[in-house]
């Protein structure tokens, strides 16, 4: 098997395990979370939505489990998700179609440039060990260690205000109507800038050390004393010898932790209440809203498993390997 | 989110370079300044766990009548919007913190151990499925997942979040520990091992496992963190042990309060920082790890002059800049 099917296979198979395990979480929990639910919200369900929560529970004791299996499978290739009970009676697909595209904006763009900024950062500081370079450690150890919406929340406290330039939430102006024109693209971008900078300065520390250290490490290697030995021009041997291989650990290094990523930069958009899938999450949480929340994460993981396919083709390209086994 | 070297290369299927047989020394990585620094502040945050609680100059529930004051002689760190005081309430909440973080880097470690190293060194269809099993909770977003499953459970308590964390961020530590079973494994001391007999258990705990163990602490670390940060997360949003407080609990107080726009900043700038430099913390104790395994990324005590490098077969070179 070629390397991409062998992928591509896996990745099918973690697509399905995702659903499956979307399918148990609400069987797996004890007693009956439907009648606190109903306590809770006080008689303010319809029948329908006390019905569709007993149906998500699995508590609907007419089917069998595997019955109930084959119906959620035959639903979401309908793309059905179910409904949504703060948007009652608005079905879960047409809910996070609104905000999807928000997030895919923000959290793709950001994700990439962090990874590309990080990167070339961290080949110099590799480089030039032992210089002033050396005091980005310290800060970037720092600024990792802090958590994304925290960074958010000093980011609007120092830079957003009445009279600042940066909106401090939301997506877009409430004067201006959501279309493809110059006036709502400009407010768009206007209001995504704070939360942008806030995720690439967070995440970005994270690829400076990575790629420092597999700098650090390669430029030990024989081949680049030959290639000082040759008389390369610093900048050559830094690129194209030492460079070129440090980054193949980073790229696999960046598809494994796409998910850890996306989990910390979606909260983000709950401190700039960014119109995203994100800050829908955490409404989701707050409301009990299952079927929403259960929605989203497959929508997560199926965007990050895509994203995943995408740096594993860029591997592809990167790497000669992979191309000439199999 | 840091990435140790050590994890990119053994996650990249290289072997890690060992450690130089060099002369014997015990403790060696407490000589270690960034290992040292960091197990410093983890020791106090330890402390403060323990003993946090009962420090705190006032209950981190009562209400006062400074409704959001800014810090004084008083309240060090402010009051609430309920005039609590802040300086307690980040003293008690350390306790929370600490124990989730423990408790799911165990967790998350064992299972790690467990899988990682049967699936390296089991070369069957066992090996094989443990290992695709880790790569699926590997891709699988952690966060998003931590949070529904705690959201959906009726009642949560710090033990409870601290178990779904560590059952649900194992996968990392295992793919790491995989590869560098697999290497281990061909290694001539374990065919030497095999011939003379030694059973399957033997070989992995004391052939396998002893060298294993700079892996093993680097990946409890990193879950440390990774809990630490989920579990801040968690409560940021609201899912947390409704009896404790802990820094993130602050947190969603100090959001939903709109602590910002009021100008409070007092609110969330401590908690947020505790956090800071208890990740802190941890990394530099990672890294200290790292440069034991792999001493080419030890800063101090260089060369200077980036490519002059004296070694045994080799005539050095200078680079060009250095002539």
């Amino acid at each position: 098997m070629s390397y991409l099917l062998r992928r591509i296979v896996f990745y099918i198979f973690t697509a399905w395990a995702a659903i499956t395990i979307n399918f148990f979480i609400p069987r797996l929990i004890p007693g009956d979370p439907v009648q606190a639910l109903i306590a809770k919200e006080q008689g303010q369900l319809s029948t329908d939505a006390v019905h569709s929560l007993y149906v998500l529970f699995g508590l609907d004791k007419q089917q069998p489990l595997w019955q109930q299996y084959i119906d959620y499978l035959g639903q979401l290739t309908h793309g059905d998700l179910g409904l949504s009970f703060t948007f009652f009676p608005t079905p879960v697909s047409e809910v996070i179609s609104s905000s999807l595209p928000w997030t895919l904006a923000l959290v793709g763009v950001t994700t990439v440039v962090s990874f590309m900024v990080g990167t070339g950062m961290g080949v110099l500081a590799g480089w030039r060990r032992g210089s002033w370079v050396d005091l980005v450690l310290p800060v970037t150890t720092f600024l990792s260690s802090v958590p994304y919406f925290w960074f958010g929340l000093i980011m609007i406290e120092l830079l957003a205000g009445p009279n600042s330039f940066f909106p401090s939430s939301g997506g877009y102006d409430p004067g201006v109507t959501p279309g493809f024109d110059i006036g709502f693209i400009a407010s768009a971008v206007q209001h995504s800038l704070l939360p942008a900078l806030t995720i690439l300065i967070s995440s970005m520390s994270g690829w400076i050390l990575s790629m420092r250290n597999m700098m650090v490490t390669v430029s030990s290697e024989d081949y680049i004393t030959v290639a000082h030995a040759k008389g390369l021009s610093d900048r050559r041997v830094m690129l194209s010898y030492a460079a070129r291989n440090a980054l193949l650990p980073n790229v696999s290094g960046f598809a494994l932790s796409l998910g850890l990523i996306v989990g910390g930069t979606l909260l983000v958009e709950i401190v700039f209440s960014y119109p995203g899938v994100g800050f829908q999450l955490f409404q989701a949480v707050g409301a009990k809203d299952y079927p929403l929340m259960q929605g989203i994460f497959l929508i997560i993981t199926l965007s990050v498993l895509a994203a995943n396919f995408i740096a594993d083709l860029a591997y592809l390209v990167l790497d000669p390997r992979t191309r000439k086994e199999g | 989110m840091a990435i140790s070297t050590v994890d990119l290369q053994a996650a990249a299927g290289a072997p890690a370079p060992s450690p130089k047989p060099a002369k014997r020394q015990k403790f060696r990585f407490i000589s270690n300044g960034k290992t040292m620094t960091g197990l410093i502040i983890l020791g106090f945050y330890v402390l403060l766990a323990i003993f946090g609680p009962m420090l705190a100059p006032y209950d981190p529930d009562a209400r006062g009548s400074d409704l959001i004051a800014a810090p004084s002689s008083a309240h060090w760190f402010g009051t609430t919007h309920l005039g609590q005081d802040i300086f307690s309430q980040v003293l008690a909440g350390a306790r929370g913190v600490v124990y989730v973080g423990l408790l799911a880097g165990l967790v998350a470690t064992a299972l790690a151990v467990i899988i990682g190293v049967s699936s390296g060194y089991l070369a069957n269809t066992g090996g094989e499925a443990l290992s695709a099993l880790s790569n699926v909770f590997l891709v699988i977003p952690a966060l998003p997942l931590i949070i529904i499953v705690a959201s959906i459970l009726p009642s949560v308590s710090n033990t409870t979040i601290g178990l779904v964390i560590g059952l649900t961020s194992w996968a990392w530590g295992a793919r790491v520990l995989r590869a560098q079973t697999l290497s281990l494994r061909g290694r001539d001391y374990v065919d030497a091992a095999r011939a003379t007999g030694e059973s399957t258990w033997r070989i992995i705990f004391f052939e396998l496992l002893p060298n294993l163990t700079a892996i093993i602490a680097s990946s409890f670390v990193g879950t440390v963190i990774f809990a630490v940060l989920s579990e801040i997360t968690l409560a940021f949003i609201g899912v947390s042990d409704p009896t404790d407080w802990n820094w993130g609990t602050i947190l969603f107080w100090a959001q939903s309060q709109q602590a910002l726009a009021q100008g409070a900043w007092w609110w969330f700038v401590p908690a947020g920082l505790a956090i800071a430099v208890l990740g802190t913390a941890l990394s530099l104790l990672n890294f200290g790890i790292d440069e034991i395994v792999n001493p080419r990324l030890r800063s101090s005590g260089r060369i200077k002059g980036k490519s002059v490098r004296m070694r045994i077969g080799f005539t050095p070179v200078l680079g060009k800049d250095n002539r």
